[in-house]
């Protein structure tokens, strides 16, 4: 009981709580919510944007960002509708789609990881070329004609009402978890997270720590853009325009810190369960997908300035009612103020 | 008293100085390399041009280096762009005798209280810049959207002073004319340099940036000059609103989507560190300038599609950051020892008289 409520008391009970207010009030006013097909269904919607979170998610526990991601989704798509377009067997696109999403993840990994640059300017830099790239290819126009398999790898199901993409996130996710919680290089993410020098000091290869996070963001980032392209059935230039601070909103509103070094796999899941269930019941409410995005914007701020603001109350209320006793004494700080 | 060439040289000018004076070389060569690939390039037209554009990106790159100075970053300025540009032009539509004094002064007002707004969570309530304006970004870009009904403002609706603006000669030399955008961008670059270099709050502004915990312990005021960096980035952000009205006339609610990254992309090829302390608003300038002259450019070329822009903006960003860090470091490490070596020359000189 008290480790419930020790739970409870965490950012991830807060979300879980807060997931399960959002349901509820959903299912009460929506009929059929809670059927299989309409949870599958607004998981669907956003899963791209869920799997390219879960690796974010390392990347800014080890004290990075990649703003690139979303380029890279869309140099992916792009790539790959373009070879297909060429002549190119599916499978080879594919490979062609994937190795771009390494490639620049390389590129990001040598500039942060081997030269030390910072990585907002690297991958912001990222964010404008790779972009770039992509609108060389496909210039105003859009590319379609995807072979069968593929689009059926996008839009049909494969187990059940489930389509390939939810299942590739769950397997995803569990990966992630494992190698983040129960793995040294998940520690060492931690520890690079937390601070650089101590890490240094303590004999971790930092900047292998660095490259490989980078590494693993672009190529996730390029399978999310396969499948992106594999749901809409054609690209156009601005395809996964702008995902990445959706994707970043994901992983913070999740609990992971913006400094580094904290968060967790679960926070980062409840997060995505608890803004789907949100863009979901705010559109079967009539608000416009526009207005979802600002909703998701004010939470943002919320998360992180609801427990600071809360924690200064305290503190406040804390040193006035210790005035009149004995005003040298230290403050106590309560339980679970940070 | 003979101080070595070193000495002179570093009591002279700042690394800053050394990076304008690189992006000064890099625009002249640019030009030159673009004068002999595009026909009657070096006219005034294509600088007249030029200056069009780069004067609402200038204007956010100034109030984007105070804040990227304190170790900040304010990712909202496009969005505060786009519901100034919207609002105001709504307000005008209606009301078309509004002195001009009064609308641009009601731009900088309503920008400022966005801005403010950002500085109020991240000084206040101690939430990270990035986090903070993300958030906004959204926030003012949904309440244009909410506003405007899907509604747009048309160049018809505007008072003709507004739309006119743009379009003035103030001063035409050959076929080069200085319009009034770039004269306003160019004078707030100018106001902003005199006081990030002579005013106490914009030397504050430096010391924060380097070290905001000891900047704090020193007794600086530093939430209020946080709050205040992003009070200001946001009325200039009002005033580039005004001015994204009087260039475009048509506002629909994706006016200003993305400008931020632009604005954040000239600071930092203008070599304003992304971790705060190091930069100048000349710089910063000097970077949006660059980028313009690039995209603009480009365009132009025939042997180059217009669509490989991007790409090489972004390969230009990361050039920028990477001369930036590996050559200046060693510059400015290079400054500091020399400074140590002639305050220790100094001092045993003095020791020696005395």
């Amino acid at each position: 009981m008290a480790d419930v409520r020790r739970f409870l008391r965490t950012w991830e009970g807060l979300l879980l709580a807060l997931l399960v207010v959002i349901v509820l009030a959903n299912a009460s006013t929506v009929q059929g919510y809670l059927q299989p097909q309409n949870q599958v269904n607004l998981l669907t919607l956003g899963i791209e944007k869920a799997i390219v979170a879960l690796v974010m998610a390392f990347v800014i526990i080890g004290g990075e960002i990649d703003l690139s991601v979303a380029s890279i989704m869309g140099l992916a798509a792009i790539l790959f509708a373009w070879a297909i377009d060429q002549g190119t067997a599916p499978e080879i696109a594919v490979l062609l789609a994937l190795g771009v999403g390494l490639l620049c993840g390389l590129n990001n990994a040598f500039w942060v990881a081997v030269v030390g640059l910072p990585s907002l300017a690297v991958t912001l830099a990222g964010l404008i070329g790779y972009r770039g790239l992509a609108l060389m290819l496909i210039e105003d126009g859009s590319l379609g004609g995807f072979p069968d398999w593929f689009e059926t790898l996008g839009q049909g199901r494969l187990i059940g009402p489930i389509p390939f993409a939810v299942l590739f996130f769950f397997v995803l996710l569990i990966i992630a978890a494992v190698v983040l919680h129960r793995t040294g290089f998940g520690r060492l993410v931690y520890v690079v997270g937390n601070s650089t020098a101590v890490a240094r000091f303590s004999g971790v290869r930092v900047s292998r720590v660095k490259a490989a996070l980078f590494i693993m963001s672009g190529l996730v980032a390029a399978a999310a853009g396969l499948l992106l392209a594999a749901r809409f059935g054609s690209v156009r230039g601005s395809i996964a325009q702008g995902f990445e601070l959706d994707v970043i909103t994901i992983v913070l509103f999740g609990g992971v810190s913006i400094f580094g070094g904290r968060g967790s796999m679960l926070g980062v899941f409840l997060s995505i369960l608890v803004i789907l269930n949100l863009r979901n019941g705010l559109s079967l409410l009539g608000v416009s997908g526009n207005s979802q995005t600002g909703v998701i914007g004010a939470l943002l701020i919320l998360s992180v300035l609801l427990p600071n603001v809360i924690s200064d109350l305290r503190r406040y209320l804390a040193r006035r009612s210790l005035r009149g006793a004995t005003p040298s004494d230290p403050v106590p700080t309560p339980g679970g103020a940070t | 008293m003979t101080a070595g060439p070193v000495s002179i040289v570093t009591s002279r000018v700042r690394p800053e100085q050394v990076r304008e004076a690189s992006l000064v070389v890099i625009i002249a060569l640019l030009i030159v390399f673009f004068a002999t690939q595009i026909d009657g390039y070096l006219s005034g037209t294509t600088f007249t041009r030029i200056s069009a554009s780069f004067a609402i990106v200038a204007v956010l790159a100034v109030g984007q280096t105070l804040v990227v100075l304190t170790r900040n970053v304010d990712l909202s300025v496009g969005s505060i762009v786009g519901l100034i540009a919207y609002g105001v032009g709504t307000l005008l539509g209606s009301f078309q005798d509004l002195p001009p004094v009064l609308v641009i002064g009601l731009c900088l007002v309503l920008g400022g209280v966005l801005g403010a707004i950002n500085g109020v969570i991240v000084s206040w309530g101690r939430v990270p810049a990035i986090v903070t304006t993300l958030g906004t970004l959204a926030i003012f870009r949904v309440l244009l959207v909410e506003l405007s009904g899907s509604k747009t403002v048309t160049t018809e609706s505007l008072p003709t002073w507004v739309v006119d603006l743009p379009r003035v000669d103030l001063l035409t030399i050959g076929t080069l004319d200085i319009r009034p955008l770039v004269v306003i961008a160019l004078a707030v670059a100018v106001v902003f340099q005199l006081g990030l270099r002579y005013l106490p709050f914009g030397r504050r502004l430096f010391a924060i940036g380097s070290n905001p915990d000891g900047a704090q312990l020193v007794g600086m005021p530093v939430k209020r000059d946080v709050f205040l960096a992003f009070t200001l980035s946001g009325a200039l952000a009002g005033l580039a609103g005004f001015m994204f009205l009087s260039r475009f006339g048509n506002i629909t609610v994706a006016a200003g989507l993305g400008l931020e990254l632009q604005a954040v992309a000239a600071v930092v090829v203008g070599g304003v560190n992304i971790f705060g302390g190091i930069g100048s608003i000349g710089g910063a300038v000097l970077g949006a300038f660059l980028i313009d002259l690039l995209s603009q450019s480009l365009t132009r070329m025939e042997a180059v599609s217009e669509f490989t822009r991007d790409a090489l903006l972004g390969l230009l960003i990361l050039l920028a950051v990477a001369s930036d860090s590996v050559i200046l470091a060693r510059l400015r490490a290079g400054w500091q020892s020399a400074r140590a070596r002639e305050m220790a020359r100094r001092e045993t000189e003095g020791a020696v008289v005395g």
